[in-house]
């Protein structure tokens, strides 16, 4: 069967796609840019049986997301940067509470209330400190409208697998934009939730979710376990794209909309006759390490591209353990690069060799 | 061979559904599209525009800062991006809207007065869609049936009843 293609923006083909793969609970409360996302929720989610709920502010809906997590439903929240630092408490308390659910986050200009034009700059935010304590959550880089309609599917069973939260990272331009997109036949059947606290007749113990340890070493001991998980995720779940990579001399890493940008560079490169490819990490955290260290094994250099102050750039340098020199280009407050500038400096970094 | 486009005028005068009526012919005929709208704090009256990208390769940036085809259709836009406008591109500019010619002896301009057509024809309000059928005739980037069924796709179900308007605004557009 041909799967019709239609146009949808970002923004509404996710929230499309996370009724598909099962959502049955939303909480937002709208932000531009992407209160389009909460729009389509309060039309459909009534109609397959779920519950939308603009919520009186950001941490009311990300602690109804905890709550509907708990009960063993598949929950979401959507908001752009400001929004999404409010709900950093919940998403600790949902880490602390081994709670899956997914959190989109498209992202605009920071800090503060910043603008409302495209920005990567939660970067650092998303991998490294989505709140208080020692967690991490999964975090996908989506690049165009149909891989976020694919991602939304693949962070809901990853999240309820590994029973963390996941993040999709988008930002102003993908959520905005429309492409054709086909949606996958949906989903009969969601994993088992023995855990989940939803009742229990008289026939089982009582299921207790909850993120409270006062006592050290048995905190210890739960966030221990939690980090024993970690480094499976981190074994199993990165995820890149690698382009022209193999005989690359130099490797652009770049993701989500700046990807699409500095893969129109790296074909201009190309065209010039400069050995350029492109590393476009699909996921974040995990950072895919292995992925990158492959597509640089030929690079004399490596230039990070950002729509940000240079955060990503931190990871690409880990991961290479600095055995390379890794350059870096970005734009910040909205503003996108332009595939010229990139060239630019592509160049720059060719001819300085 | 890739088509990057600008539409812009006023909130109101249906720049973005013009875009999207283009994105959509451009998918008919089973290629590339992309379309972006600018979103900052606009509302009717204020400016609007819109990117629409159709090629035959995987699209890069959706974000179209040189178009090799304009639309304008009022003065504030058409001063914004007649300047930006490809070597060797066309611009549709709608000449009720905007009563300045163009300059540049590097591009074709085609001055058509789309807006007082769609009124003339008792089709008020779609002289946006006026421009895309001159726009068609003078590029032919989409095919005649997929411009139907793109029509037929981009006006929502609730306004079924206009879709034979919108038709007869391309015929008017195309034979001006």
């Amino acid at each position: 069967m041909v799967l019709e293609r239609n146009l949808m923006k970002g923004n509404e083909a996710l929230a499309e796609a996370a009724i598909r793969a099962g959502c049955r609970g939303f909480f937002g409360y709208p932000i531009t840019p992407q209160t389009e996302l909460s729009a389509y929720m309060a039309k459909k989610m009534a109609k397959a049986g779920g519950v939308f709920l603009q919520a009186e502010s950001e941490i009311a809906a990300i602690n109804m997301v905890l709550g509907a997590a708990a009960s063993g439903v598949r929950a979401m929240t959507s908001s752009s940067s400001p929004g999404v630092s409010l709900k950093a408490e919940g998403i600790s308390y949902m880490a602390g509470s081994d709670l899956p659910c997914v959190i989109i986050n498209v992202q605009r200009g920071g800090p503060g209330l910043g603008g409302i034009q495209p920005s990567q700059a939660d970067y650092w935010q998303a991998t490294r400190a989505m709140g208080h304590g020692d967690f991490h959550i999964l975090v996908y880089a989506p690049c165009s409208v149909q891989e976020m309609v694919d991602m939304v599917s693949k962070a809901f069973d990853t999240a309820d697998k590994y029973r963390m939260p996941a993040m999709i990272l988008a930002d102003g331009l993908l959520g905005q934009m429309m492409e054709p997109v086909t949606f996958p036949e949906i989903k009969a059947k969601q994993p088992e939730k023995p855990w989940a606290a939803n009742g229990h007749g008289g026939k089982r113990n009582h299921n207790i979710i909850n993120s409270l340890y006062l006592k050290p070493e048995v905190l210890q001991k739960s966030v221990l376990e939690r980090f024993e998980r970690y480094e499976k995720v981190k074994m199993e779940e990165s995820d890149a794209e690698s382009y022209l990579a193999d005989d690359a001399e130099i490797v652009v890493v770049a993701y989500g909309a700046t990807a699409r940008v500095a893969k129109s560079a790296v074909n201009s490169a190309r065209a010039a006759g400069i050995k350029a490819g492109l590393l476009r990490p699909k996921t974040l955290w995990p950072f895919p390490e292995k992925q990158l260290k492959e597509a640089c094994k030929n690079a004399k250099a490596v230039l990070c591209v950002e729509m940000s102050m240079g955060q990503m750039v931190d990871d690409v340098k880990l991961a290479l353990s600095c055995s390379k020199p890794v350059h870096f280009f970005g734009r910040t407050g909205g503003v996108v690069p332009k595939p010229s500038e990139i060239l630019e400096e592509i160049k720059k970094i060719g001819g300085a060799r | 061979m890739t088509n990057e486009i600008i539409l812009a005028g006023f909130g109101g005068q249906g720049i973005l559904f013009a875009g999207k009526v283009l994105a959509y012919g451009g998918l008919m005929d089973e290629r590339e599209v992309s379309w972006l709208p600018s979103y900052g704090p606009e509302m009717r009256g204020g400016t609007a525009n819109c990117s629409v990208c159709i090629s035959d390769e995987p699209i890069g940036s959706p974000l179209v800062l040189e178009p090799d085809l304009l639309i304008a259709m009022n003065l504030p836009s058409y001063n914004k991006f007649i300047g930006a406008v490809k070597p060797g591109g066309k611009a549709f500019i709608d000449s009720t809207m905007v009563d300045e010619k163009c300059q540049r002896d590097d591009i074709d301009c085609f001055y058509i007065p789309a807006t007082q057509l769609a009124l003339e024809n008792n089709l008020n309000g779609m002289g946006n869609i006026v421009l895309i059928g001159k726009l068609l005739k003078e590029t032919g980037i989409i095919s005649s049936e997929a411009i139907k069924k793109a029509v037929e796709k981009s006006v929502p179900p609730t306004k079924a009843n206009l879709i034979e308007a919108n038709l007869k605004a391309i015929e008017i557009g195309m034979k001006y």
